[in-house]
């Protein structure tokens, strides 16, 4: 039994942890006002967004491979418009990106680590325009898919959810990875990448719950069995929130691993019931990551503590083969809902 | 004769038209009644869209928040305009603007015509029904419920609970017997005019709009007043979550929609296009008339709710991850945990994979790596056989395995030389089965050619790591089906404990064993522990072997066959 004494200290420590999360949460929001500044305007569409549109959020940085398919099966799933910062491409993504009817685009040349990777800016353009909008925050490296989505748009999904009272979807990245050694997967601009990366570790992810805010930690995946098998703290974080009925309160803290105010990191029953839950099919690994690994590797940008991430790069650039005997080809929704890798919910 | 629709509608007020017009241009009078929140640009829209119709007409306009009077009222003024401006209709029909018809209105028509005087509404006594919300049945029709369930959810428990608290009870007028049902019904004229023109109905009215969630027990309940026929269904397919919410049908429901056989269903996503096309069209191939049977699809229905409260158990992902003792099941499915059998026995691995039929595995949380059956470096679910990335999270990599192999019986090694990490996480899963030989990790040492100050020290480590184990395993919270044997007892008789662990995993039932495994070889064995305890080492896991006298394992000692039938 708890004394009061007990009770009471326990109460003011989760008072002084709320606090703690607020005061963090509006330094966020304070970095990501003042990195406006960074950000200059290329092309500004965002006049013709409407009250009720789904907004897709991004950072890119030289993406011209991936983003005719990304934006086409994102438009396909219905969203309306795509509010994206472009960090300094030199391989045409700006021109592409500038070209397309739905984009509005910033451009800036500071330093992707000190924005806490693309977040800031961000999280500026959701405060300023994705208040009350569903906003799909992604990179360009990622596509959305959830239950029934050959079938059922966004719209069909958001409205869903905010009958059920739900303001956020939980996914996981699923890392899909080609036949043979990654420099095989050759794909012209355009091309679909799941045209060339068909398989996935079906059943290897470990999942946890960090205290602090509540949200899961998700790992595993052909990186985690390959590239940390020393470190497997260090694996890469799988899980993401990418899909928010946003609130211009609310700010992301690590990558959109988690966000701020905790509550929005529920998106798992804990009860033993399933909630509804996505995926993320990460287009990584095409050939051009072993000369962004190169390039990565000595730019320094995309780790907290980069260098601790040498041997991973280093294996990257070596031109591994990802498959096992036990990854699975991708196919259809349906099988990667049955092998626990998303859920329905209670969607049907 | 023929039958009139009252559309109730508040939202997608294009997808409203499109049906109010499939039936009113197939001579089915059509009163249309307007959310009063919806505002006045939508709506005339879809007065002008319908202008064309002589048969489509408007109601006075009530705001129907949900579980509120305002339903009921716009109910019954737009059944009032049905039974005054047409009388050539003989039978009702309230929908909804998310509705849909899944079966020409010819069928229905003449479905309504085989029974003329039939009222199909669902109504039933409060006592009967599995499926009110919020735990009020009764409670509906004797406490008053001034507030919003959903907007001031805080004021209508805290006055429910004071109503219960001063025995508040309201007294049912009219000697009306309260029944509930689903909203959407289908009345005759008959009994709907008796309904609206009831010589008590302001009484009874005044009484209806205190009550909680009328709609589902206005009609329902004064329908059994005045009709004689009452067949207690909807007509309408319509079907609630576990929350009560509406599910929503979309394109990909087509053949659902389709097998259940019903005349209407809803609620529809307004962007199904392809139901809107193919439920509206003309040329829809006729099926035989057969007798609604939404039964048919239930089935989807209740898997669909047990998905969202129950869960696979086993499964831990992104948006499954229960809280401890939540999780229906730990595990995905039954396995099997030996400790010392491998030790005491040699190849017992083969030998228990050919007896019991599954996949037996070494000492999965050995220290140097997992030991997957057949020496396997990547298992199913490309689980890797690193130690290291296994013991960041046992739990997950155990969950993993076990969920990988569903349909698959596993079994592992485990010994107190292993990461123990997940004994509490063992004991408390019903889907383990647990056998150890204590004391059986000592047969190794016995046979090792190690210094015995070594040896001494290793077995005081491994028997202070069994014995917390055994603690563990005799826990009174254990769920796991645990056995445990003395090494001593164990090799007096092998057979028949070996059978019943066997029998246990037994997807080949009443089969006998034929074969004992070969049990190493314990000459000197009690001499060994003797010295042990010269040492200064207590060794009593083991159980009791007397100096000299060594166990002679009898049947077992060359393998030969031992037959026990």
């Amino acid at each position: 039994m708890k004394g009061p004494v007990q009770t009471l200290l326990a109460l003011l420590s989760a008072a002084g942890r709320a606090y703690g999360l607020r005061i963090r949460r509006r330094r966020h929001l304070w970095r990501s006002f003042r990195s406006r500044h960074a950000l200059r305007g290329e092309i500004d569409r965002s006049g013709t967004i409407q009250s009720g549109d789904i907004l897709c959020f991004m950072t890119v940085r030289n993406e011209v491979l991936r983003l005719p398919h990304f934006l086409s099966h994102h438009r396909k799933l219905g969203v309306d418009h795509f509010l994206i910062v472009d960090n300094d491409s030199d391989d045409g993504t700006a021109d592409y990106l500038a070209a397309q009817p739905d984009v509005s685009l910033w451009h800036t040349k500071a330093s992707y680590k000190l924005s806490r990777f693309g977040i800031d800016w961000v999280t500026w353009l959701q405060m300023r325009y994705g208040h009350g909008h569903w906003c799909l925050t992604l990179d360009a490296d990622e596509l959305l898919i959830y239950p029934y989505w050959e079938t059922r748009n966004l719209p069909a999904l958001t409205s869903w959810l905010n009958d059920q009272g739900l303001a956020a979807l939980g996914t996981m990245m699923l890392d899909l990875y080609p036949d043979g050694a990654l420099s095989q997967a050759q794909i012209a601009p355009g091309d679909d990448p799941l045209s060339v990366l068909r398989w996935f570790d079906p059943g290897n992810y470990v999942v946890q719950v960090q205290e602090r805010m509540g949200n899961l930690w998700i790992q595993g995946g052909p990186r985690a069995r390959l590239f940390f098998t020393d470190e497997p703290r260090r694996a890469p974080t799988l899980n993401k929130i990418p899909l928010v009925r946003w609130d211009r309160r609310f700010a992301y803290v690590n990558s959109t691993h988690s966000m701020l105010p905790p509550r929005m990191n529920a998106v798992y029953a804990t009860d033993g019931g399933e909630q509804i839950s996505g995926l993320l099919l990460h287009t990584k690994f095409l050939p051009e990551i072993i000369s962004k690994s190169a390039e990565e590797k000595a730019r320094r940008q995309h780790f907290a503590n980069s260098a601790l991430y040498d041997g991973y790069y280093d294996t990257v650039i070596a031109d591994p083969v990802l498959r096992c005997p036990t990854s699975e080809r991708l196919t259809g929704w349906r099988r990667l809902e049955s092998l626990g890798l998303m859920s329905r919910g209670g969607w049907i | 004769m023929t039958v009139g629709f009252v559309m109730l509608c508040h939202t997608a007020l294009d997808r409203a038209a499109q049906v109010a017009r499939h039936w009113a241009v197939r001579d089915c009078p059509v009163v249309i009644h307007v959310d009063r929140r919806v505002g006045a640009k939508p709506y005339g829209q879809l007065v002008a869209d319908l202008a064309d119709l002589p048969n489509v007409r408007f109601s006075g306009r009530h705001a129907c928040e949900w579980g509120t009077w305002g339903i009921v009222a716009a109910s019954q003024e737009a059944a009032t305009v049905m039974l005054r401006d047409f009388p050539q209709v003989r039978h009702v029909y309230l929908a909804s603007g998310s509705c849909l018809p899944l079966r020409p209105v010819e069928e229905l028509r003449a479905y309504l015509d085989e029974r003329p005087k039939t009222d199909f509404i669902e109504s039933v006594t409060t006592e009967d029904v599995g499926w009110t919300i919020g735990g009020l049945d009764f409670e509906r029709f004797t406490l008053r419920f001034p507030f919003s369930w959903r907007k001031q959810k805080w004021w209508f428990d805290t006055y429910v609970k004071l109503q219960r608290m001063v025995g508040f009870r309201r007294k049912i007028p009219a000697e009306l017997v309260p029944h509930l049902g689903s909203q959407w019904w289908c009345l005759t004229r008959q009994t709907l005019s008796a309904i609206l023109e009831h010589p008590e109905r302001g009484k009874i009215d005044r009484y209806f709009q205190k009550v909680w969630i009328p709609d589902e027990s206005y009609f329902q309940t004064l329908v059994r007043q005045v009709s004689s026929t009452v067949e207690s269904r909807s007509l309408t397919l319509s079907k609630f979550d576990f929350q009560g919410k509406p599910h929503i049908f979309y394109d990909d429901h087509l053949q659902l929609l389709r097998r259940s056989d019903c005349f209407v269903a809803r609620k529809i996503w307004p962007d199904a296009v392809k139901l809107y096309a193919a439920f509206l069209s003309d040329d829809r191939s006729r099926q035989a008339a057969a007798e609604p049977n939404p039964g048919k699809i239930d089935r989807l229905f209740a898997k669909a709710v047990e998905r969202r409260t129950k869960g696979r158990p086993g499964l831990y992902m992104q948006s499954r991850f229960p809280n401890e003792n939540f999780e229906n099941g730990r595990t995905a499915g039954p396995y099997s945990v030996f400790c010392g059998f491998a030790d005491v026995f040699e190849n017992f691995e083969i030998w228990l994979s050919k007896a019991s039929g599954t996949r037996v595995h070494g000492h999965l949380f050995a220290p140097d790596r997992v030991h997957f059956a057949g020496g396997e470096t990547v298992y199913n679910g490309a689980l890797c056989d690193s130690a290291k990335v296994r013991d960041y999270n046992p739990k997950s990599f155990l969950t993993s395995l076990i969920w990988n192999t569903r349909g698959e019986r596993q079994c592992f090694q485990f010994g107190p030389a292993d990461t123990q990490e997940l004994n509490w996480f063992l004991t408390l899963d019903g889907n383990a089965q647990i056998s150890v030989i204590s004391g059986g990790w000592a047969v190794p040492l016995f046979h090792s050619n190690q210094n015995f100050g070594d040896i001494r020290r290793e077995a005081a480590r491994l028997q202070k790591i069994e014995q917390e184990f055994l603690n563990v395993l005799r826990s009174p919270y254990t769920k796991a089906r645990v056995r445990v044997w003395s090494l001593a007892d164990f090799i007096e008789n092998p057979m028949e404990p070996l059978q019943t662990i066997i029998d246990e995993i037994g997807p080949r039932q009443g089969r006998r064993l034929s074969e004992a495994p070969r049990m190493a070889d314990l000459t000197g064995f009690g001499q060994f522990l003797q010295n042990l305890r010269n040492q200064g080492m207590q060794p009593v896991l083991m159980g009791d072997f007397p100096v000299g006298d060594d166990p002679t394992p009898k049947s077992t000692r060359r393998g030969r066959p031992y037959l026990v039938k």
